[in-house]
């Protein structure tokens, strides 16, 4: 345990006498002397010094901020996308032998592939304009919010991780474990309505907060890398629902298959719009889950502690917060926020437990957190994009033959573009931000951390 | 060779670091440099070594202009340097950081590191150096990783070599072998600039004086010039070196320590049977070179420390054994030594800062709520109380100066009732208008009743400041001393001589050596 | 004043100490208890037969056949004993010797494979076949490690094991089916590897992105390109996109006769010897030549590289380079050798288990190697087992690998120490 926060204690040393040839300017600056925070560019580097904001013209400000870098990322990312769906498409390929003769057709095909991908994307994810009924050219938007739920749930369970540091590979795992012992209250306990989904969703926080309390636990007292610890137990959780399910306290009676009994009505999260959606209250519970989450970051002493330990963990120590304690406490939130998008999986939209259950969600929480920026609010941004994104491919594969893999490119596309705003601008050609605040920019806002 | 540099200027976006500087250093020459911490000096040094490149200026060599694309293009025109924070490391040998960079090879790529062997064994011949090539870095003294960096200078046939700051590590007695170096390289025709923001060793070294202030050169000066003289141009303004300071009226000891043992993760013992006591209302300073124990013992107090043995008390409670946070809350404050690191969250608001250790404490927290109105309040009287300059509460501390910086960690151990104040190189790195305003302040938590524990490699402060003094060395106390002891027992004693024995050594010599700077 | 009148006293220097560390002896308890009660007490009563050459083999060894209970009593207390004496050691405040840890490993090792085959249908296993078959699924594991030593050493963290492995192996496919070469699928699986090891470089040492993140998307990246590839093309016409031919084992004359180690060093295909020449090759570059002199010091404190004129991010983007090439390699062998067709992430997080033996290996070329070969003796222990038919439920077994990495990880490798500069980018002023 001390070993681990020495060592700690030594990187950040290290890290800050890095800089220490630039010291006496930096020092005025005020960009090198802190250890580099293993957290990804957010809040905690958005302060800027005031009189530079106001000095910057109002288009200035639109043309280096976030958000202009965030949409020209999505675009770039689309437009890669694109290219990629042109590339493989037959009609295109097969323009292209007469390429030189008539160009226009290999163009046309190309655009025309692309375009109709993009547009079942979108038809699939927010807007049917070919629904018979209104309902129906929503529905599309509720699938997207029904597939954002237990992204957002999970995302944010990585992206609190984050804040303290941490690199929470193991969603995918706390997803399974929090999701099996749910489903168990679910399906094998029999008690009155509320009651039985209460004691579902406590389950489900239990399952995911000890399968990611043991990383903090084990990282805490051995200093093993949570990277590593992550990504084993997710094996290990996957597994062992694969064994349970061959068990007979958790297979359907009477199947041979490896899939659970069908969990109780009372169990289940109710239906928000009817029968004709598949959206549950389970998405409301990850609205106050964010809210939960914003205010534990940002107003708690809990909160506090976590993005100090994560900003600097040898100040943190030295100002009496338990380095060890917190990577316990963050990890066993983290973990309770999967469980809940494993409730939201197995009492919401599937209702039974298979080993699929967390489908690829624990991954895409990396990716949603990563693209949030670790803020809540990001995360539930990034979370309803990339449920988007799933919800549309299913229907954009069904109606144009494009394989759904094209959402993982453009997904890790994103968040490569914006994690680096420098490569964007410079692929759009935007001015780079003054002087001041391109060299922070240039700051490892995102570095550190996981060596 | 002669290395001469015109108008230099270096801006960092709208800082100016370097502002049209010239200099023209001889051959054969100790030309120092001298201005405060933040001045500008290894700045400018940095641009002459090839680590920054200059906004405007030139260097020349020999007369002709160069540009250096990078350390190696300095190196290549024979300039060295031996850095403030080695430039070593430090699981490599002297051999193989000796070699880095300039690697004799055999074929194939194959390292030839007898080659290296041989030439370091040359060098350490010539210049009584003692340095074992095949030593590993991080287990030798800082005087002799000192060395080993001179010798990578001189491997590479340095003519001009830049020693930036290089007495701030060292004992007395390493510092005098450095002067002697020194000299020898100068009689070789070595040309040395010697940055520095200490007085005496600059008029005991050097040939000419050039004095850096905000980063514009104010003047040449002579090494026979009154330290007073030095001292105002450095600073600007007429400036008192010594603290006016009432006695102290000490009270009962409060504080105790017995016994203390404190053992290094790796099984080194570096705090070794330590027993004193600190009574109200009086300034304790403890000394000695860095690396002698004082970080250890300073965080065993607050409980940073996990193999510990002995006994701390404080107004009869133990402290030994219990966590930070009790700590703390017992009424210890502590400003750490290195405020970046261990006293500062940087991504955090100065505001945040300022409560970093109370966060969870009424009136800042209810519960887990916290207040942020309150804590706004307490940010904005701390900001005015210890003229914090900041743009806002909010900003973030990263982005303040040392100085700055130095005082919202004092501001924020200050503003609670103390029954303990430990400060770990209280003014490391701050210039000198902050130095006064904290000095002031810990004398008027002194003043106040407080024990007070400073620990400073600067014997200048703790001379300044200390009613009593303990000399570490080695993990082990070498006696508690006087506040008014001599500069020379106190070398002593900071090289392992026991305070007896040092003290009357040094009535021996006393009467036919000047004691140093009085 | 003469250095004789200086009292020095040498509490520096000793190092016997009341810093004590519990972390092995407590695991090695663990594990020794578990060993009592499983391989002792819950022994099976039969005997148990170890086959160390096929009947075919040129040189043929008698069977070992021990008795199951005995054989696990004896481990069990050789274990205990070696636990107990590990608490020992500690409480009088001395390490646990590294020998003690491998005699552990070794009984431990023994008195496992004796319960699990003795429990299984038919209390027979063929050890040659077994270890043989460790390195075989070894191989992709140890390229992928030291791609991430070549990384680490120089301070970039390499997560993109895993994606540099597939691109590979996806690269070996479609080349090699097209070209109908092997040697040229090889060859592209190298610079499939090169191309994921490019973008990691650029991002994390051009833009300073997070090297973790750009590791983990550049995984996601890859499986979603190569998905998308192999159900767009490669599914359509597998003829033409899909079958690459296969690179047959070359036996060595005489030496492939020994028996045991023969088949694992003198029957391995080119992949095969290639990775023992890149263990090698790198080894010796790392610790012996200017090269590995550079990059170790980049990797420990690059600012003092830089100082002496070393490019830090040249040396850096370099060796990540390599890195991918040596990766792509392993990538390869899961096409070109061990299956003659590319499958959607068919490599199965073998990066991630390669990530964990270079810190298990403690960023050493031989440590990697060694652990990525404990790793693939898990892995093909399981397939063996199942086979075997034992009562293990077979989900236990495929844990095997990852359970013992959580062991090695948190219970042994605290001692190891990173590169320290690893994973910090390094900016000049």
């Amino acid at each position: 345990m001390s070993n681990e926060q020495k060592h700690e204690r030594q990187l950040s040393r290290s890290a800050a006498h890095g800089d220490e040839v630039r010291l006496e300017a930096a020092a005025e600056l005020g960009d090198g002397t802190q250890a580099p925070p293993a957290v990804p560019a957010g809040a905690q580097s958005g302060e800027l010094r005031p009189e530079l904001r106001e000095s910057q013209t109002v288009l200035q400000k639109i043309m280096t901020g976030n958000a202009l870098v965030a949409v020209l990322a999505v675009i770039m990312s689309l437009f890669l996308g694109g290219l990629l769906i042109a590339f493989t498409d037959e009609r295109v390929a097969n323009s292209a032998s007469y390429f030189f003769a008539r160009p226009s057709d290999m163009l046309g095909a190309a655009w025309t592939a692309a375009s109709d991908a993009y547009l079942a994307l979108f038809q699939g994810s927010v807007f049917n304009w070919e629904g018979e009924s209104f309902s129906r050219m929503v529905y599309p938007l509720t699938q997207t919010l029904t597939v954002a739920t237990p992204l957002i749930c999970a995302g944010l369970g990585v992206a609190l991780a984050f804040r303290a540091g941490l690199f929470n590979i193991g969603a995918q795992g706390q997803i399974i474990i929090g999701a099996t012992l749910a489903a168990w209250v679910g399906f094998s306990w029999h008690l009155p309505v509320g009651l039985h989904l209460l004691l579902v969703i406590i389950a489900g926080i239990i399952g995911g907060a000890l399968w990611a309390g043991i990383v903090g636990l084990l990282k805490a007292k051995t200093g093993a890398h949570e990277v590593i610890l992550t990504i084993m137990l997710n094996y290990v959780a996957l597994n062992l629902v694969l064994y349970l399910l061959t068990t007979p306290a958790f297979q359907r009676p009477g199947s041979s298959n490896p899939i659970s009994p069908q969990l109780d009505e009372t169990a289940r999260y109710p239906l928000l719009f009817g029968e004709g959606f598949r959206l549950h209250w389970g998405f409301i519970v990850a609205i106050l889950a964010t809210v939960l989450v914003w205010w534990l970051l940002n107003r708690s002493t809990i909160g506090f502690e976590l993005r100090a330990v994560g900003a600097n963990p040898t100040a943190a120590r030295t100002a009496g917060i338990s380095v060890t304690k917190g990577y316990v406490t963050v990890m066993v939130i983290a973990g309770a926020l999967a469980g809940l998008a494993g409730v939201a999986q197995v009492a919401g939209t599937e209702g039974v437990l298979t080993s699929g259950v967390a489908a690829s969600f624990g991954f895409d929480a990396i990716t949603v957190a990563l693209l949030g920026r670790s803020t809540p609010w990001g995360t539930f941004a990034a979370g309803l994009l990339f449920g988007a994104f799933r919800a549309g491919g299913v229907t954009m594969q069904t109606a144009t033959g494009t394989s759904i893999d094209i959402v993982l490119v453009v997904q890790s596309l994103i968040v490569l573009f914006i994690a680096a705003p420098p490569l964007v601008r410079s692929v759009f050609r935007l001015p780079e931000p003054g002087a001041l605040r391109g060299r922070r920019n240039r700051k490892p806002a995102t570095a550190g951390g996981a060596a | 060779m002669k290395l001469e540099l015109q108008g230099i200027t270096k801006r960092f976006g709208s800082l100016v670091a370097n502002d049209h500087i010239d200099l023209v250093v001889e051959p054969g020459q100790v030309h120092s440099l001298l201005g405060e911490n933040g001045a500008g000096k290894s700045t400018l040094m940095n641009v002459l070594y090839g680590l920054y490149e200059p906004t405007e200026g030139r260097i020349l060599v020999n007369g002709e202009p160069v540009s250096f694309n990078g350390p190696g293009d300095a190196m290549a025109a024979g300039i060295g340097m031996v850095h403030q924070h080695f430039m070593l490391v430090p699981v490599f040998t002297v051999a193989e950081n000796v070699a880095l960079g300039n690697e004799a090879t055999k074929a194939g790529g194959m390292l030839n590191l007898n080659q290296t062997r041989a030439k370091i064994k040359q060098i350490s011949d010539q210049y009584g150096f003692d340095v074992d090539p095949d030593a590993v870095i991080e287990d030798l003294p800082v005087g002799v990783q000192q060395r080993v960096e001179i010798i990578k200078a001189l491997v590479r046939d340095a003519e001009v070599l830049i020693l930036d700051e290089p007495t701030a590590v060292l004992t007395p007695k390493e510092t005098d072998e450095l002067l002697a170096i020194i000299a020898q390289l100068k009689s070789d025709g070595k040309s040395i600039v010697f940055i520095s923001h200490k007085l005496r060793e600059v008029k005991q070294v050097s040939d000419i004086i050039t004095v850096i202030r905000r980063g514009k050169v104010v003047g040449d000066a002579d090494p026979m010039a009154s330290t007073t003289e030095l001292a105002s141009m450095m600073v600007g303004r007429a400036v008192s070196l010594t603290l006016d300071k009432a006695p102290a009226q000490p009270g009962e000891a409060t504080f105790r320590i017995e016994d203390l043992t404190v053992h290094a993760p790796n099984g080194q013992r570096v705090v070794d049977g330590l027993s004193l006591e600190i009574r109200r209302g009086e300034i304790l300073a403890v000394a000695g070179v860095q690396g002698n124990g004082q970080t250890e013992l300073t965080e065993a107090i607050l409980g940073l420390q996990d193999h510990t043995a002995g006994s701390i008390t404080l107004e009869g409670q133990e402290l030994l054994g219990r966590s930070v946070k009790d700590i703390i809350r017992a009424g210890v404050g502590f400003v750490p030594e290195d405020r970046s690191v261990e006293g500062l969250v940087g991504p955090f608001s100065v505001a945040e800062n300022l409560i970093l250790n109370r966060y969870d404490q009424p009136p800042f927290a209810k519960g887990l709520a916290m207040k942020p109105s309150l804590i706004e309040q307490n940010a904005q009287e701390k900001i005015g109380e210890f003229d914090v300059r900041t743009q806002s509460a909010h900003a973030a501390a990263g982005t303040l100066s040392g100085g700055n910086q130095q005082k919202v960690v004092m501001a924020r151990e200050l503003s609670r009732p103390l029954k303990l104040f430990i400060a770990s190189q209280p003014t490391r790195g701050v210039d000198v208008g902050s130095i006064e305003f904290l000095h002031k302040r810990i004398v008027a938590e002194r003043d106040g009743g407080t024990p007070v524990m400073i620990v400073s490699t600067e014997l200048d402060e703790v001379l300044e400041l200390a009613d009593r003094i303990a000399v570490l060395y080695r993990g082990r106390l070498m006696g508690i001393v006087p506040g008014k002891t001599s500069r020379d027992a106190l070398g002593l004693m900071m090289a392992g001589m026991p305070a007896e024995e040092a003290l009357g050594h040094e009535e021996q010599l006393g009467t036919d050596r000047e004691s140093g700077e009085q | 004043m003469s250095a004789a009148t200086l009292t020095a006293p040498e509490a520096g220097s000793s190092t016997v100490s009341e810093v004590r560390n519990w972390k092995t002896p407590v695991m090695l308890a663990v594990l020794a208890v578990a060993a009592l009660l499983v391989f002792a007490i819950g022994a099976p009563s039969n005997n148990v037969t170890f086959r160390l050459t096929a009947e075919s083999d040129p040189i043929v060894l008698p069977a070992i056949v021990v008795s199951a209970p005995v054989t696990g009593w004896i481990c069990a207390v050789v274990l205990l004993a070696a636990a107990a004496w590990s608490f020992l050691r500690v409480r009088a405040g001395r390490p646990v010797p590294g020998w003690l840890l491998a005699v552990f490993a070794v009984f431990f090792v023994a008195g496992f494979l004796t319960w699990v085959v003795g429990s299984a249908r038919t209390p027979n296993l063929a050890l040659y076949g077994l270890l043989a078959g460790s390195v075989t699924l070894a191989v992709p594991l140890i390229f992928g490690s030291l791609s991430g030593v070549l990384c680490e050493r120089s301070g970039v963290i390499n997560i993109a094991i895993e994606g540099q492995l597939l691109f590979g192996a996806f690269a070996a496919a479609i080349a090699g089916s097209l070209s109908g070469s092997a040697f040229v699928g090889l060859l592209a699986a190298v610079i499939a590897g090169v191309m994921v090891s490019a973008v990691l470089a650029v991002f994390s040492i051009k833009y300073i992105v997070n090297q973790v993140i750009v590791g983990v998307v550049l995984n996601v990246l890859v499986s979603g390109l190569t998905g998308f590839l192999f159900s767009t093309v490669m599914s359509a016409d597998s003829a033409t996109w899909n079958s690459p031919p296969r690179l047959a084992p070359i036996s060595i004359p005489v030496l492939s006769d020994i028996p045991v180690i023969g088949p694992i060093l003198f029957e391995q295909s080119i992949v095969g010897y290639l990775m023992y020449i890149a263990v090698a090759v790198i080894y010796v570059g790392l610790y012996h030549t200017k090269w590995g002199l550079r990059t170790r010091a980049v990797g420990e404190h690059p600012k003092a590289a830089d100082t002496v004129g070393v490019k830090v991010n040249r040396t850096r983007f370099t060796n990540v380079l390599l890195a991918g090439a040596v990766a792509g390699l392993g990538g390869a062998f899961f096409t070109l050798v061990l299956v003659s067709s590319f499958g959607r992430d068919m490599t199965a997080g073998q990066g991630y288990i390669a990530l964990a033996a270079l810190i298990f290996g403690r960023w050493n070329p031989l440590g990697a190697f060694f652990a990525a070969l404990l790793f693939g003796f898990a892995t093909n222990l399981q397939s063996v087992l199942s086979f075997l038919g034992t009562p293990v439920p077979n989900q236990f077994l495929a844990m095997l690998p990852y359970v013992v990495t959580i062991f090695a990880v948190a219970g042994l490798v605290g001692k190891s120490r990173a590169p320290a500069s690893n994973g910090i980018p390094y900016i000049k002023g």
